[in-house]
């Protein structure tokens, strides 16, 4: 593994840090389920936070940086279908996810153990939460044409989505309006689903969490396909 | 016999630029083949569609009698393309990236022993391992062209392989490329050295704005240049020429006189016999045939830069 450093113990160390301060300052001033701790709370969402970003990040600087380069010809003057491209990124980005995701689960036994309610659940959250980082990241490194535009997703679509999906709180505190708002967060479903697996507890029920997610899994990754199809950026 | 490449009636626009315009040639299974003209002439739009990088508004191109589009996969397993920039991940050595560009062939540890084949014998071995950041601008290039082999394909396409490479690399890529032409492979080549392609091109196609203006032997090609140049050593170093010979002269420095002379039109007997009567004696003479640089200046009234 060429980049271990940047690519999974810096997130992790990043899920220690936000556990070192919120669980330490509001663990005995909120309980969002009852009988369920604040840091019990908490780590689902982050662990899931950290996913969600780093599949993203990773197939966006991959292919951009292939497009900088210019290397990228070498992978498209190769026998490969837009398909097996697609789907080699997407796996790409999910066994980061995957990493990333068990990485920042094994730190935050440090803090508190949660035991796996349903793994299946855990599991295919987190499968498609990465599947669906991982190709936008795709169809933002597609787009791209600097640097700039990268982050520009990154930081204002990824990052405010996934701090507004309930990674540190319910939604259920919020006003009515703001939750309504929520709804309409893809994020919120993912983290929310993946909670369920961990606490049994979630503020949707999990198969319509679960439905959502497949749902946006197979418009993000049919716009992927799409843009490879015609070639956007990359074939003339 | 499958010619390598065809191209049939093709056109291609960019915009309101018309980049090929009727493009109709082909290219012999088991030829070296030269694709000339100056920049922006086509040449690079021609080599893209058939690798599937770009798509022609019309016509159609096939590699070893497949579509380029249709049959996409036989396509870009026939070709090993070679692209005119410099382009690497630094993230890999030279070993990794060929193994990597394997398997984008499908090829796992199988082809492993090829890949320090191509390595040995582009001179690469000893840097193998080494990121392909800190090797020098020549290495990289020999990378590519490794990266273009390591699926071995029956049609080689160089695109400008030697530009910005000095004399010695030159001549290494030279031999190199004659070998591999030896071994079966088609070889196309673009290249703005016109004598590179005069030394190693069996056939010939010129583009220019577009257009196809020649496609020939390179011999027929030279042949068809009527001019030849006639270089006199002259014993005096200075002196008038009468206005019949000064029409005909190239260049004159200190006592060589060098004089473009057609072939049928003109008799070198004649024009001594003029030097003669002007009372001009010389101590030496020879002839030179035309280069392809010529050639390519009087079809296309450019200079190849």
């Amino acid at each position: 593994m060429k980049v271990a450093v940047q690519t999974i113990i810096t997130p992790v160390v990043m899920v220690l840090l936000y556990l070192l301060v919120f669980s330490s300052v509001l663990f005995e001033h909120v309980e969002v389920y009852k009988g369920v701790s604040y840091t019990a709370f908490l780590i689902p969402g982050l662990i899931m936070m950290t996913v969600l970003q780093n599949p993203f990040a990773n197939n966006s600087s991959s292919i951009f940086q292939s497009k900088l380069n210019g290397n990228i010809v070498f992978m498209l003057l190769a026998p490969l279908s837009n398909l097996e491209i697609y789907i080699a990124y997407t796996a790409a980005g999910i066994v980061r996810g995957i990493l990333v995701g068990i990485g920042a689960w094994g730190i935050s036994c440090c803090f508190t153990v949660i035991p796996i309610y349903n793994i299946w659940v855990v599991s295919g959250f987190i499968v498609l939460g990465s599947g669906i980082l991982g190709s936008f990241g795709m169809i933002s490194a597609i787009c791209a044409e600097k640097w700039d535009h990268i982050a520009a997703f990154q930081n204002f679509i990824v990052m405010p989505l996934s701090f507004l999906s309930g990674s540190f709180y319910s939604i259920k505190i919020l006003p009515e309006f703001w939750q309504k708002v929520s709804m309409f967060n893809p994020f919120f479903y993912m983290i929310d689903g993946f909670r369920y697996g961990f606490l049994g507890h979630s503020d949707n029920p999990v198969l319509i969490s679960l439905f959502i997610v497949a749902g946006f899994f197979i418009i993000v990754s049919s716009l992927n396909l799409w843009l490879l199809h015609t070639g956007y950026k990359l074939r003339t | 016999m499958i010619p390598a490449v065809s191209i049939l009636h093709t056109y291609k626009s960019f915009g309101s630029e018309q980049a090929l315009i009727d493009i109709d040639f082909e290219i012999e299974d088991g030829s070296f083949f030269g694709l000339l003209g100056p920049n922006g002439a086509g040449k690079s739009t021609i080599i893209n569609i058939m690798a599937g990088l770009t798509r022609a508004d019309k016509g159609e191109v096939k590699v070893m009698g497949n579509d380029v589009w249709r049959h996409w996969r036989k396509t870009r397993r026939s070709l090993g393309v070679v692209p005119q920039e410099l382009a690497y991940d630094w993230f890999f050595s030279a070993r990794e990236m060929l193994r990597l560009q394997s398997g984008y062939f499908g090829y796992g540890r199988s082809r492993y022993k090829w890949v320090d084949e191509l390595l040995e014998k582009l001179g690469l071995i000893e840097k193998a391992d080494e990121s392909l950041y800190h090797l020098s601008g020549g290495m990289k290039r020999r990378v590519m062209i490794a990266q273009a082999l390591v699926h071995k394909p029956r049609i080689v396409v160089l695109d400008e392989p030697t530009a910005g490479v000095d004399v010695e690399l030159r001549k290494v890529l030279w031999e190199f490329v004659k070998q591999l032409h030896k071994k079966g492979h088609t070889i196309l080549l673009t290249t703005h050295y016109l004598e590179e392609a005069e030394a190693l091109c069996d056939k010939i196609a010129i583009l220019d704005n577009g257009k196809l203006i020649a496609h020939d032997t390179t011999e027929a090609l030279l042949g068809r240049y009527p001019f030849r140049l006639l270089h006199l050593k002259l014993k005096e170093e200075s002196c008038d020429l009468p206005e019949q010979i000064q029409e005909k002269a190239v260049s004159f420095e200190k006592n060589n006189l060098v004089l473009r002379i057609h072939r049928e039109r003109d008799h070198i007997a004649d024009i001594l016999d003029m030097l003669n009567s002007a009372g001009i004696r010389f101590r030496d003479l020879r002839t030179e045939e035309p280069g392809l640089e010529e050639v390519f200046i009087a079809l296309t009234g450019k200079n190849n830069d």
